[in-house]
C-alpha cells in the first residue's frame, strides 16, 4: 500500500528515505488541511480576549467592542476558512484523479500519511 | 394582509410539490436512471441543511436579539467540524458505507461487537432527546400560523388541531417516503431531494428577508451597521465559557445527532462528496447566519416592545405590509421544521424497529422467524409504526409539556443529551482499545447526569422536586443539579455539559482500560480504526458492468469457465439484458451467491460476492465464518492425515510381522529338515550295527563289544540331542522355572572347569583370578554353570593351540558382571561369528560332538537370567563373554 514519490525501479519494499518533491508539497498541503480545525478554533477563540464593554462606562469612552467590528471578525474569518477549505477540497480532488489514471485504487492517499 | 385560507393554500401547495419532488425522484432513482443531479454533491450539501431547524431559522434571531453574536456558536462548531472533514467525517463516512451502518446506534453497536445492548441504550437516548426537539418544531410551526391568524381577525386558529395534521401530514411524508423500501444502502433518494428543495428554500427565504432588512428597512450595509451598533445588542458581550461549550456542543452534535447521521452517512452517494460539502456546507451555514444580527437589531428597533424576537422573521415583513415576503419565511420557516422532523422522525424510526422491535419480535417468533421470508414486511411495518409512535410522542410532549418558554431552551438541552454519543463515537473510530464495557459505562453515566443536571431541572413541572433542586438529593447539598460536588457560579449549561463529558469521557477510558474486549469487539475494532486499509477507495456506484466482468472472472475461476458463462448468460436472457453480463441485481447476486456457495461454502461465497458487488468490505461475521469453516476443514483433513498416518504405521508393522513370521516358519522347516537330520544320523548307524549284531554270524567277542558300545554311544548321542531339544523348546517357550539361589561365583566356576574338563586327554589350561572371582551372585546358578560347562567345552573342543589355554577374566562394569572366557586358538571366522548362536550350527563339522544347539540353548539361559552371551571381538583367540545383572545387595 505504500506509494512513494519515485518507486519506479525500486523494489516494492524499498521505501524512499526522500519523496519526490511534488509529492512533498502534497504532502504539506495535507498539513495545512489538517492544521485548518485546530486554526479555525483559534481564530475563533479570539474574541473571548475581547473586553466586555464597562458596566459603568466613563462618559467619552465607546466602551467595548461595537458589534458591528465583532461581526466583521467573525465572518471574515469564516470566509477565509471556507475559501481555504475549497482550494483544499480541489487540490484533493486534482490528485485523486491523477493517481485513478495511473492506479486502479485512487483514494488510498488517505492510508500512506499517518492520521 | 394576509388571509390565513391563502396561507392553508400555498402551504398545501408547497407540501403538494414536496411529494411530487419526493415521488419523482424516488421514481428515477428505483428505475436504475442515475440522473446525475440526483446524486450531485450539491443534493449531498444541501440536504445536511436539516441541521438548520426552525430553532435555528426563527430561533437563531430571537437568540441573537437576546444575548448577542452567541447564536453564532451553532454554526461555528459544524463549520469546524466540516472543515476538518479529512480528520473526522472522511473515515465516519468511509465506516459507515463500509460497514453498511444504518444509524448511529448501529454503528456504535457494530464497533463494540455488534452490542444490541449498546445499541438500545443510544437509541433510548436518541429518543429522550429528540422527542423534545420534535415538539419544538412543532410548536414553530404553530406558532408562525398563529401569527398570521392573529393578522387576519377574520378567523381563529384552533392550536391544538393544527399540530395535530401537522404531526399527521409529517408522520405521513415520513412513511410514505422514508420507508418505501429496505434498500441494501438504506437510501431514500426521495426523502433526501425534498429535503435539499426545502434547504433552498429555507436559505432563500432568509436571505431574502435579510435583504429586505439591509437594503429595504435599512440604508445599504453601512448604515444597517450604525444600526446595529445602536441597538440594545450594540456592543460585543460574551460569556467565553458559554462560547466555547456551545461550540463544543455544536460540534458534537452535528456529528451524533441521528438525523445528521443519516443524511452525512447512510444517505452518502459517495465519499468524495464530503469534499466539496466541507466548503459548500460551512458557506451555506455562512449565509444563514448572515442577515440574523441585522433582522435583530432592526425588529428590536422597529417592532413594540414586548414582541417575540422568535419571530421577528415573519412580523417584520407583516408589519411593513410586505405578504409576499411574509409568506416566502413562513415558507422557509415551514420548511425548517419539516425537513428535521422527517428526517429525525425516520432515523429514529430505525434504530427503534431494528434495535428494539425487531429483536423483541424475532424472540417472540422462536427459531423459523428468521428464516422464512416475511421479515421485510416486518421490518418495514415496524418502521411505519415507530414513525407513527414518534409523532406521537412529539405530539403529547408537545400539548402536556408546559407550552413556550420551557421548549425554547430544548435545542441546546438536546444537542447535550445527543453529545453524549461522542466519547463512544470517537474513540471507537480512533482508540482500538476502546470496549464494549467502557462505551457503556461513560454512555450511562454521560446519559445519567445530563438528566439529572440539564433535563429535569430544565423540564420542571414537578418532574424533579424544588427540595432537590435546591437543596440536592438526599438533601446531600454536594449533589445539587446545578452545583454539582459543590461548584456553584457556572452557567447551568457550561455546568451541565462539563460535568457529564467529563465524567463520560473518563468513565469511558477507564473502564475500557480496565476491561478485556471480546474477540468479536477486537475485529471490529480493527476493521473501524484502520478501515482505510481495510476498504475500497470512494468509487461510487458507476462502474456496474464492471462490477457484473469482474464477477464473472470469480465465477469462473470457481465453477469453471463453460459453466459460468451459461449460469451468466441465462441470467442475462433472463434479465432480458441483450448482451451476455446481467446488471447485478440483488437477485441475480443471491444466485450467483448460492451458485457458488456449492463449491466454496455460504459464508466465503457471501464475503466474495459482497466484496466484489457490495462494495461494503466484508464484515466481521463474514470473516469469523469463513475462519470457522476453514477451521473445520483444517481440523477434518488433519484427522484424515492422522488417518493415514496411522493406516501406513499399521500397514508397516503388518509387513513386519508377515516378514517375521515367514522367516519363522522357514526357520522352522530349517529346524525341523535339521533336526530329522541329526536323528536320523545316529539312527542310521545304530540300525545298522544292530543288523551286524543279528545277521553277521561268526563276531568275535571283541567285535560285538565294539558295535554294542557303538550303538550305546549313539543312542546316547540321541538322547543328549532330544534332551537339548528338549531344554531348547522349554527355554525358547518361556516355560521354564527358574531356580534362583545366592551363591559365589568362584564356586560356580570351579564346577563347571571340573565338569567341562573331566576326561578329558588333552585338558586345557585353565588360568583363572581368584581374587576378582569372589564375588556374591545372585541366579540360577545350575543354569548359569551349565553355560560356562558349555563355553570351556566348546573351548576345549575347538581350540587349536598345541597347549590350549584359557583366561577366565572377571570383570564389573556399569552395574554388570563380566565374565569373558578367552583362549589361545585361533578364534572364529568374522563369517561364523554371526551364526554360532544359530541352532544347529557348527563351526567345523568335522570335529562336532553336538548337534549345534549347546551356544542357542547358552543364550537362551543368559536371556532368561537377564544377561547375555556373546562372542567377544578384537582378540587373536576364541573369546566369549557371559554378563549377568550384579545384585549390589548380594555383593561380598
Amino acid at each position: 500500500m505504500s506509494r512513494t514519490g519515485g518507486d519506479e525501479g525500486h523494489g516494492r519494499q524499498q521505501t524512499a528515505l526522500f519523496v519526490e518533491r511534488k509529492t512533498y508539497r502534497h504532502r504539506r498541503l495535507m498539513d495545512i488541511a489538517r492544521l485548518l480545525p485546530l486554526l479555525g478554533a483559534l481564530l475563533f477563540l479570539v474574541p473571548l480576549m475581547w473586553p466586555n464593554p464597562d458596566p459603568y462606562p466613563a462618559p467619552d469612552t465607546s466602551g467595548g467592542m461595537p458589534m458591528s467590528e465583532a461581526i466583521t471578525y467573525i465572518f471574515l474569518v469564516w470566509t477565509l476558512l471556507i475559501l481555504a477549505s475549497v482550494a483544499f477540497g480541489f487540490a484533493v480532488g486534482r490528485w485523486a484523479e491523477k493517481w485513478t489514471e495511473g492506479n486502479s485504487e485512487p483514494s488510498e492517499e488517505g492510508s500512506q500519511w499517518p492520521r | 394582509m394576509a388571509s390565513l385560507n391563502a396561507l392553508v393554500l400555498v402551504c398545501l401547495a408547497y407540501v403538494a410539490l414536496l411529494f411530487l419532488v419526493a415521488f419523482v425522484a424516488d421514481r428515477k432513482a428505483s428505475q436504475g436512471h442515475r440522473a446525475k443531479w440526483l446524486r450531485s454533491p450539491l443534493i449531498y450539501t444541501l440536504s445536511l441543511s436539516i441541521y438548520c431547524t426552525a430553532w435555528t431559522f426563527y430561533g437563531a434571531v430571537g437568540y441573537a436579539a437576546r444575548s448577542g453574536l452567541e447564536f453564532i456558536t451553532i454554526y461555528l462548531g459544524p463549520t469546524l467540524v466540516m472543515i476538518g472533514w479529512w480528520w473526522g467525517l472522511r473515515k465516519l463516512v468511509r465506516i459507515g458505507r463500509s460497514q453498511r451502518v444504518t444509524s448511529i446506534a448501529d454503528l456504535i453497536s457494530a464497533r463494540y461487537g455488534k452490542s444490541n445492548t449498546l445499541a438500545i441504550c443510544v437509541t433510548v437516548l436518541a429518543v429522550i432527546g429528540i422527542t423534545p426537539y420534535i415538539a419544538l418544531q412543532l410548536q414553530s410551526i404553530t406558532l408562525s400560523f398563529s401569527t398570521f391568524a392573529e393578522a387576519d381577525p377574520a378567523r381563529h386558529l384552533n392550536e391544538t388541531t393544527t399540530v395535530f395534521w401537522v404531526a399527521a401530514g409529517l408522520a405521513v411524508f415520513a412513511i410514505l417516503f422514508g420507508t418505501r423500501n429496505l434498500n441494501a444502502n438504506e437510501r431514500h433518494h426521495g426523502v433526501v431531494t425534498a429535503v435539499a428543495l426545502e434547504a433552498v428554500v429555507k436559505l432563500l427565504a432568509l436571505l431574502a428577508v435579510g435583504i429586505f432588512v439591509v437594503w429595504g428597512l435599512s440604508d445599504g450595509v453601512r448604515d444597517t451597521m450604525a444600526r446595529i451598533d445602536a441597538s440594545q445588542i450594540g456592543q460585543w458581550q460574551m460569556r467565553g465559557d458559554r462560547w466555547a461549550t456551545i461550540t463544543f456542543l455544536a460540534a458534537a452534535a452535528f456529528v451524533c445527532l441521528p438525523r445528521m447521521f443519516q443524511v452525512m452517512v447512510v444517505e452518502n452517494e459517495d465519499e468524495r462528496h464530503l469534499r466539496t460539502a466541507a466548503w459548500a456546507f460551512p458557506l451555506y451555514l455562512l449565509l444563514m447566519s448572515l442577515f440574523v444580527v441585522p433582522i435583530a437589531a432592526i425588529g428590536l428597533e422597529l417592532l413594540p416592545q414586548g414582541s417575540n424576537p422568535d419571530l421577528f422573521v415573519l412580523t417584520l415583513p407583516l408589519s411593513q405590509g410586505r405578504d409576499g415576503l411574509a409568506m416566502l419565511a413562513f415558507l422557509g420557516g415551514f420548511s425548517s421544521a419539516t425537513s428535521m422532523v422527517i428526517v429525525a422522525a425516520m432515523a429514529l424510526s430505525t434504530m427503534v424497529s431494528n434495535h428494539i422491535v425487531m429483536p423483541i419480535w424475532l424472540r417472540s417468533q422462536g427459531e423459523g422467524a428468521s428464516v422464512s421470508g416475511d421479515v421485510r414486511n416486518v421490518v418495514l411495518l415496524s418502521r411505519r409504526v415507530s414513525i407513527a409512535a414518534i409523532m406521537a410522542l412529539g405530539y403529547f410532549y408537545y400539548r402536556y409539556s408546559g407550552q413556550g418558554a420551557a421548549l425554547a431552551a430544548i435545542g441546546l438541552i438536546s444537542f447535550a443529551g445527543i453529545a453524549q454519543i461522542l466519547p463512544a463515537l470517537v474513540g471507537g473510530l480512533f482508540w482500538r482499545g476502546a470496549t464494549r464495557s467502557g462505551a457503556l459505562t461513560g454512555l450511562t453515566i454521560g446519559f445519567v447526569l445530563w438528566l439529572y443536571t440539564m433535563l429535569l431541572p430544565a423540564l420542571g413541572g414537578g418532574l424533579l422536586p424544588d427540595s432537590v433542586l435546591s437543596n440536592g438529593l438526599f438533601g446531600l447539598s454536594w449533589l445539587r443539579p446545578q452545583a454539582l460536588f459543590g461548584i456553584e457560579g457556572l452557567d447551568p449549561t457550561v455546568h451541565a455539559v462539563m460535568w457529564s463529558m467529563v465524567l463520560n469521557t473518563a468513565a469511558f477510558c477507564i473502564v475500557s482500560l480496565v476491561t478485556f474486549p471480546s474477540p468479536m469487539e477486537r475485529l471490529q475494532g480493527a476493521q473501524f480504526v484502520n478501515v482505510f486499509e481495510h476498504s475500497h477507495g470512494p468509487r461510487g456506484w458507476t462502474g456496474q458492468v464492471a462490477q457484473s466482468e469482474d464477477l464473472m472472472v470469480m465465477s469462473q475461476r470457481i465453477l469453471g469457465a463453460g459453466e459460468a458463462q451459461e449460469f451468466f448468460q441465462g441470467e442475462a436472457s433472463r434479465q432480458g439484458s441483450p448482451g451476455d453480463l446481467p446488471e447485478p441485481t440483488p437477485a441475480f447476486l443471491e444466485r450467483l451467491e448460492r451458485e457458488l456457495s456449492g463449491s466454496v461454502g455460504a459464508a466465503a461465497s457471501h464475503a466474495m460476492v459482497g466484496q466484489i458487488a457490495g462494495g461494503s468490505s466484508v464484515s466481521v461475521e463474514d470473516l469469523l465464518a469463513v475462519a470457522d469453516e476453514t477451521a473445520q476443514m483444517l481440523e477434518y483433513s488433519n484427522q484424515l492425515e492422522l488417518q493415514s498416518a496411522e493406516l501406513a504405521r499399521t500397514a508397516r508393522k503388518l509387513r513386519e510381522t508377515n516378514e517375521k513370521l515367514t522367516q519363522i516358519s522357514r526357520q522352522k522347516d530349517d529346524f525341523l529338515s535339521q533336526v530329522s537330520h541329526e536323528l536320523r544320523t545316529p539312527m542310521t548307524s545304530i540300525r545298522a550295527f544292530s543288523e551286524i549284531l543279528r545277521d553277521v554270524e561268526g563276531r568275535s567277542e571283541d567285535e560285538n563289544k565294539r558295535y554294542a558300545s557303538i550303538i550305546h554311544d549313539e543312542a546316547l548321542r540321541l538322547t543328549r540331542l532330544l534332551n537339548d531339544l528338549l531344554d531348547l523348546s522349554v527355554l525358547e517357550s518361556g516355560k521354564v522355572s527358574l531356580n534362583m539361589t545366592a551363591g559365589n561365583l568362584a564356586e560356580v566356576l570351579d564346577h563347571a572347569v571340573s565338569t567341562a574338563l573331566a576326561g578329558s586327554e588333552n585338558p586345557l589350561l585353565v588360568h583363572r583370578q581368584s581374587l576378582s572371582e569372589t564375588v556374591r551372585i545372585s541366579s540360577d546358578l545350575d543354569r548359569l554353570a551349565q553355560v560356562f560347562i558349555n563355553v570351556i567345552a566348546n573351548a576345549q573342543k575347538y581350540c587349536d593351540a598345541k597347549e590350549p589355554e584359557i583366561n577366565i577374566v572377571v570383570t564389573k562394569a556399569r552395574g554388570r558382571l563380566r565374565i569373558d572366557f578367552i583362549d589361545n586358538g585361533s578364534g572364529i571366522s568374522v563369517a561364523s561369528q554371526q551364526m554360532i548362536f544359530e541352532k544347529f550350527s557348527r563351526v567345523s563339522p568335522e570335529k562336532a560332538g553336538g548337534a549345534g544347539l549347546g551356544l542357542a540353548i547358552c543364550r537362551e539361559i543368559m536371556q532368561r537370567l537377564g544377561g547375555d552371551v556373546r562372542y567377544l571381538t578384537g582378540h587373536p583367540g576364541g573369546a566369549f563373554r557371559v554378563s549377568l545383572p550384579m545384585n549390589t545387595d548380594l555383593a561380598a
